[in-house]
């Protein structure tokens, strides 16, 4: 019985340190949706398939084109950085003062674009790095180093945005736009600016997402399936537009998957999560941390 | 300083202003008077952009304010303490001040301004880490005219500054406008308190239904009859 009882702490908490892991990049997700909705108030539906362009990016320019990973990291951010700022030129800056629901169909209109285009132009198959990092074993524990590596990364990226949202003058102005659109122009700030270069650094996030989430999975055109939803629930579980609570919500979220799956199979632990979610939402429908008006 | 010629203004298919004739010279403290929807706040919006005019100039120091654009107008030295203050209620009152020198030209006299204004408000530098919308009323007012002070204007706009105060903090924001006047500033201000505001400025108009019907010096406008009657009550 003792012995049953030490393995089983043993996998005990290399589920929690797991999902701990798996949290921080789902906060990474989580923050760059939180960000487009709180400052902008539109939802990009099509969030998770900027990662998966990124992960593309990722793919080709190390397995076609050569480069070394994290020569071909920033590229990746930028890229999809600039995807973001498309993408709010294109579509979501003529849909402003439009009703909510034709932004959601707007964007949700550019997910299958995105879809469809990753099917032509990349095909179907599952692509990955082919760079293997290795296991870390600590006693009877073994965690990837892909995943501590993307856990620290997730965890500078966001500490980053933190500092730019409070610490410069085009933070503060994006915090101060999402509470009085109107008056920015008094401040002599230029609405338009804002709104591009919070849309570009919404792309930013999800490309680091995607640099961090191609050395754990296989990219092909659906992958964004595997994130997207997720993501959402983590944002509205959080508070629609809530940093912290989005924050809180992903290691929540993270956690109820690597337990859950400790059980039985992983598959399980993402149906716990979504049951989870489906009954918070009749607890607290406006979020963990809704916002208060 | 500022000159409004013939300056017609509204909202879509309403107009507010017709044919606005205003001067206010430097140094000057001038008062715009008159009733409710007289279109008093509609004319501080347009002197500072937030809607642009059907017609007319604006010129500022003899630049075209109507061709700038909104967000550049703050550069030509103009700054707008907008009606119901306005103040960004989830940011912190040194992130609300730090909001009102944006522009490259305040960024650049920060450390000065912030200094200036925690002079002339003391309050705000106790209250430096509090969210702004958590302060009172007469606070928050401080912390807007502050804010607009942060870009170092030359011509300050007040709109209905004494609006949803109590009376002993109505008179502090009139004592304030005395000693922001006394630094050199420009100011036009908006009020329904009439009595109050012709202690402080040196001219007023009386906008009545979008059009000016009558404009003098205090003393002059404090003598009108028709301001007696419908304004100060005597």
């Amino acid at each position: 019985m003792q012995a049953f009882l030490d393995i089983f702490d043993i996998y005990l908490l290399e589920a929690v340190v797991n999902g701990i892991l798996l949290g921080g990049v789902l906060a990474l997700l989580a923050l760059g949706l939180n960000l487009i909705f709180g400052v902008i108030d539109v939802t990009w539906i099509c969030y998770a398939e900027l990662v998966m362009i990124g992960m593309y990016g990722m793919y080709y320019m190390v397995q076609v084109f050569g480069l070394p990973y994290w020569v071909a990291a920033p590229f990746a951010i930028l890229l999809v950085a600039a995807l973001g700022a498309a993408l709010h030129y294109i579509v979501i800056a003529p849909l402003l003062t439009a009703p909510p629901i034709n932004q959601l169909l707007a964007t949700g209109g550019v997910l299958f674009i995105l879809q469809s285009f990753a099917t032509v132009a990349f095909g179907i198959d599952f692509r990955n790095l082919g760079i293997r990092l290795p296991v870390l074993a600590i006693g009877e524990m073994h965690f990837s180093y892909s995943r501590l590596l993307a856990f620290i990364a997730a965890l500078l990226g966001m500490l980053a945005v933190y500092f730019f949202m409070t610490r410069t003058y085009t933070g503060t102005a994006i915090r101060a736009i999402s509470q009085d659109r109107q008056i920015m122009s008094l401040m002599g700030v230029d609405t338009k600016r804002i709104y591009l270069i919070t849309s570009a650094l919404g792309g930013a996030l999800a490309g680091l997402a995607a640099c961090l989430l191609v050395l754990q999975y296989d990219v092909h055109p659906f992958v964004g399936l595997s994130f997207g939803p997720i993501t959402f629930l983590i944002c509205v579980l959080g508070g629609l537009g809530n940093f912290v609570g989005g924050f809180i919500a992903a290691f929540v979220f993270a956690e109820i998957i690597s337990l859950g799956g400790l059980f039985s199979d992983l598959e399980w632990g993402y149906v716990l999560a979504f049951a989870f979610f489906i009954v918070m939402m009749f607890i607290r429908p406006a979020g963990l941390l809704a916002r208060r008006s | 300083m500022l000159e409004l010629r013939s300056l017609d203004a509204g909202y879509g298919s309403f107009q507010a202003l017709f044919g606005i004739n205003l001067d206010v010279k430097a140094g000057e403290a001038v008062g715009v008077i008159g009733p409710n929807g007289a279109g008093k706040t509609t004319l501080m919006r347009v002197i500072s952009g937030l809607i642009r005019p059907g017609k007319g100039t604006i010129t500022m120091e003899g630049r075209d304010v109507v061709a700038t654009p909104s967000h550049r107008i703050v550069d030509l030295g103009i700054a707008h303490v907008p009606e119901n203050r306005r103040l960004f209620p989830r940011l912190t009152v040194d992130d609300n001040l730090k909001m009102g020198a944006y522009m490259p030209g305040a960024r650049a006299k920060y450390a000065e301004r912030l200094e200036f204004v925690f002079d002339l408000f003391p309050r705000m530098k106790e209250r430096r880490s509090q969210m702004a919308g958590t302060m009172s009323g007469g606070e928050q007012q401080m912390c807007a005219i502050g804010r607009a002070l942060m870009s170092d204007p030359k011509l300050l706009l007040l709109d209905e500054p004494s609006a949803g105060l109590a009376p002993v903090v109505v008179q502090q924001v009139f004592e304030l406008v005395k000693r922001i006047r006394s630094g050199g500033l420009t100011v036009l201000i908006v009020e329904q308190n009439v009595q109050q505001v012709l202690k402080v400025v040196d001219r007023a108009y009386l906008l009545e239904a979008g059009t000016i019907r009558a404009s003098g010096t205090s003393e002059e406008m404090m003598k009108t009859d028709t301001i007696k009657q419908a304004y100060l009550g005597v």
